[in-house]
């Protein structure tokens, strides 16, 4: 076991890139999923089968798939994911803002596959709410926005962010396919560097390469039971 | 808008929940200052009729004017015309995640852009009318029935509605709480307010209604002013109603 200790550095860095993949597509995920829960409830048809159909396609194509298309589709549409060098972003998170896409490609990846989840914990908590809270929000004449945004949301988030939390954890996951698609220095893409180029043993190196997940996801796991304790207080 | 036309006129409205037909060519016109109180069996259609008047029940044929203009569409032109006419509900449906202050608060900041101080000001004005001032940084959850719903009432006037509508606002309230409930809004019928009552409380259907209205099974039976109605019902359907709930 002495490659965790002999390669603590590589593994840190990793670990830290793969930290950085994934809060920057849970933010991406968060957003397209609750566009994409507003899109299936709205009054206007065409809108909702536009989430329908974004629900539909990526909830149920395997995340391999995506990661495919995410990393050899979008170069072959001529695009680089330079939308997400947000000035600012590309400061903090040095990755986003480099000509290699690979990170912007796995960003992309995860949070169009993620979303579809999000956008169905978002659903599930907005049917949470007892119909009165948005019935009583339309008779003072609130609009469909304004009633989404201060009455049925706000309301509908407590009830969701459990299952949301769940596929956050899946999603961090999921996040190690992304060093087979290129990106290079994540957590996985680090492991197999050290076995295959470096020749350190395997099953040492992936143990290390499952802490790193594990530190990501078992205090996230806690936190979530934690909200779901004082939740059930609050009842 | 002139003065002698009603407020509120429904004509010919018919109601399909699939293939039960719960609003039965109903023709109704309440004049502005009336207090119309809606009473009849459950089933008979009478909520349904109050929750089309703001088309939170869309109706199949027929029409509804408010005010002179026909009911919306749903978009902005019907959150305008709702915005006009308070709703208070069985259930209350305060807002779960506000304070009982913000609940009353809402509509005047959001929908009429109030200055959140000058709308403070005026919720307290009328938490205070209602007798829940002291109540006003609470959570609906922490409130009895009777003053949830006294706050959903501060709530709807908030909006300085032209007409207020009632649904079962004591239904779901404990006996001695239906009292506190009912003194604000026979205040409100004698201030002029235009209402209308769906309830099964005979007594303030007696003392604060200008008329009675008298639903079964989706049709308008009768109407009449209180004194009328209750002491000489016409169909016998209603003496039917009136003999079974009288009578204890």
């Amino acid at each position: 076991m002495s490659v965790l200790v002999d390669h603590l550095d590589v593994f840190a860095s990793g670990l830290w890139l793969t930290f950085q993949l994934c809060l920057l597509s849970a933010i991406g995920a968060l957003l397209l999923g609750t566009v994409a829960a507003v899109m299936r409830i709205s009054p206007v048809p065409p809108l909702r089968w536009v989430g329908s159909a974004y629900v539909t396609v990526f909830r149920n194509c395997p995340l391999t798939i995506v990661f495919f298309f995410a990393a050899f589709g979008l170069p072959a549409l001529g695009s680089n994911a330079d939308f997400l060098r947000i000035p600012g972003l590309t400061t903090l998170f040095s990755r986003l803002g480099v000509d290699i896409p690979y990170f912007r490609f796995a960003i992309v990846a995860l949070s169009v596959y993620t979303g579809a989840f999000v956008c169905e914990a978002i659903r599930s908590g907005i049917n949470a709410v007892p119909p009165g809270q948005a019935e009583a929000a339309r008779a003072i004449g609130l609009t469909f926005t304004q009633n989404l945004r201060h009455v049925v949301l706000p309301q509908a988030w407590k009830a969701a962010i459990v299952p949301l939390g769940s596929v956050i954890i899946a999603m961090i996951k999921n996040s190690a396919l992304a060093g087979f698609f290129g990106l290079v220095g994540d957590l996985s893409n680090s492991g197999v560097n050290l076995t295959s180029a470096l020749g350190e043993p395997i099953i040492p190196v992936f143990i290390g390469v499952s802490i790193g997940f594990l530190i990501m996801t078992v205090p996230l796991g806690l936190l979530l039971d934690h909200i779901e304790r004082r939740r059930a207080v609050a009842r | 808008m002139t003065a002698g036309e009603p407020l509120i006129v429904l004509d010919s409205v018919n109601k399909w929940f699939g293939p039960l037909h719960v609003l039965q060519d109903v023709s109704l016109s309440v004049e502005r200052g009336e207090v119309v109180v809606v009473i009849g069996p459950s089933g008979s259609g009478k909520s349904t009729l109050c929750r089309a008047i703001n088309r939170l029940e869309p109706i199949n044929s027929g029409s509804i004017t408010f005010d002179g203009q026909p009911l919306p569409a749903e978009g902005r032109a019907l959150a305008r015309l709702r915005s006009e006419v308070g709703m208070v509900f069985q259930s209350f449906n305060l807002f779960a995640h506000k304070t009982i202050l913000q609940n009353v608060t809402l509509g005047p900041v959001k929908v009429r852009k109030e200055r959140p101080a000058a709308a403070r000001d005026r919720a307290m004005t009328l938490l205070e009318r209602v007798g829940i001032a002291s109540q006003a940084a609470k959570y609906p959850a922490q409130l009895s029935g009777g003053q949830q719903q006294r706050a959903a009432i501060a709530r709807a006037l908030a909006m300085q509605p032209k007409a207020m509508l009632f649904d079962e606002p004591t239904s779901a309230l404990d006996p001695e709480m239906v009292g506190e409930v009912l003194d604000v809004m026979t205040s409100l019928a004698r201030e002029g307010m235009t209402m209308v009552v769906v309830t099964h409380e005979m007594g303030f259907a007696r003392h604060a209604a200008n008329r009675v209205v008298f639903m079964a099974d989706g049709q308008l039976v009768e109407q009449a002013p209180p004194d009328e109605f209750f002491n000489n019902p016409q169909s016998e359907r209603a003496k039917d109603f009136l003999s079974k709930i009288l009578t204890h």
